[in-house]
């Protein structure tokens, strides 16, 4: 699958909702924990060798799930395959927590589910849709139970 | 750069909401090293998804694997001066990247096209649910304080409560709105977000539970499910509906508690 990946640099280079320093194991057989500088820019999550400019690789968030494993420690995966894991090992259970927060809000659909809720809870109380100034209350992406094309 | 492309292609055919989907004609990029040498233009027709900000195209409408992805962060979309009408442009900021030079079948899909994608950024999501947000809050605080003064003469706002079915004329007691949650009687405390202060000196009763819900314990007073972190300041029975991180947040780690006392239970029960 191509993929504009000039872009996707680009993107790794811009202002993170979160960073920091957290030794991570992809999954991969024999792969061991090893420190890397982890980035979150919206729903991708970066990761790069801590002396390195250019991320050694990216995680799109959509259809992951973040799970609190031991202490410190919390795993990303995907929803077709739950058995692949990368883990992250955090310095405090405090900073563990933080990023299980942050990631599991950083996806599109996540927002998208609290937009449509916004939305419903606005009409219900003022009997005006939010979205009618925006001109937006049509779209697709804004409906509740959009459906397929 | 590595990509978690299996999964990426995966999320391109799941049954995740499509924000749009159609045929196009999409430019091929020749790489020209010399001199402007006029080389005719050739397009091939894909079926592209639009899902957030992503748009990914298929040879086929019905293939299963997408062959390529634009991310669409730091981009613009705009009409394009091509040889071809109904032509439209998607243009990264970083100078010297390529542009993604799309066709449509006609000046309605066309419009369809570049309005969907002018919207697709997560940013822009992302600024329009921190508005809804704030008005959420509002709208409860104005509810709030029409609540603790119902005497006064009626308010453009207050009519509009009252002809909201769901919502009964102001009174004592709380009254049940329709999606199961109940507003709490006058002298409430304002719901919104965790930065807004009690003001009334935390006299109001929370509200009690959605009548959907059913607690872990089964008790009907609805105790606090263990493992809830104690720095939430909301009532132990329900979290304020203004914010829905914070809901989703809150039935996800109760969810979390039901399911290791599901999973023990059945590891008692199936040695």
């Amino acid at each position: 699958m191509r993929y504009n990946e000039r872009e996707l640099l680009s993107l790794a280079r811009q202002p993170a909702e979160k960073a920091a320093e957290i030794l991570m194991r992809v999954p991969k057989k024999g792969s061991v924990l090893k420190k890397r500088l982890v980035k979150l820019v919206v729903n991708f999550l970066f990761y790069f060798r801590t002396d390195e400019a250019e991320p050694i690789g990216a995680l799109l968030l959509e259809h992951c799930r973040i799970t609190k494993e031991e202490e410190n420690v919390f795993s990303i995966s995907f929803i077709e395959e739950p058995e692949r894991k990368y883990c992250f090992e955090c310095d405090s259970e405090e900073q563990c927590q933080e990023w299980i927060e942050a990631l599991k809000r950083a996806s599109y659909e996540f927002m998208r589910r609290s937009l449509i809720f916004y939305r419903n809870e606005i009409q219900k109380m003022t009997g005006k849709d939010p979205l009618e100034q925006y001109g937006i209350s049509e779209e697709a992406r804004f409906q509740l139970g959009t459906r397929r094309q | 750069m590595k990509l978690n492309e299996r999964s990426v292609a995966h999320y391109a055919t799941c049954d995740s909401p499509t924000d749009h989907a159609g045929f196009l004609r999409k430019r091929v990029e020749r790489h020209h090293h010399h001199t402007h040498h006029h080389h005719a233009t050739s397009y091939q027709r894909r079926w592209f998804v639009l899902k957030g900000n992503l748009l990914f195209y298929f040879e086929e409408r019905e293939s299963r694997e997408p062959v390529g992805l634009v991310v669409l962060e730091g981009c613009t979309v705009e009409l394009c001066e091509a040889a071809e009408e109904f032509a439209f442009a998607i243009r990264f900021d970083d100078a010297g990247a390529r542009a993604y030079v799309l066709v449509a079948d006609g000046q309605a899909a066309m419009e369809a096209w570049v309005k969907a994608l002018s919207r697709a950024s997560f940013d822009y999501m992302r600024l329009v649910v921190r508005e809804l947000e704030k008005q959420l809050e509002e709208a409860c605080k104005s509810l709030a304080a029409c609540r603790q003064s119902p005497r006064r003469s009626s308010s453009s706002s207050r009519k509009r409560h009252l002809s909201n079915p769901a919502l009964l004329p102001l009174q004592e007691k709380p009254a049940v709105l329709e999606n199961g949650y109940s507003t709490w009687g006058s002298g409430g405390a304002v719901p919104g977000g965790a930065t807004c202060p009690d003001r009334d000196g935390g006299q109001a009763k929370p509200p009690p539970l959605p009548p959907r819900r059913r607690s872990a314990a089964g008790s009907a007073a609805g105790s606090p499910a263990p493992g809830l972190s104690p720095g939430m300041t909301e009532s132990p029975v329900s979290p304020e509906t203004a914010c829905f991180s914070k809901l989703h947040g809150w039935y996800g780690q109760e969810i979390a508690v039901l399911r290791r006392e599901w999973q023990e239970r059945q590891k008692r029960g199936h040695p």
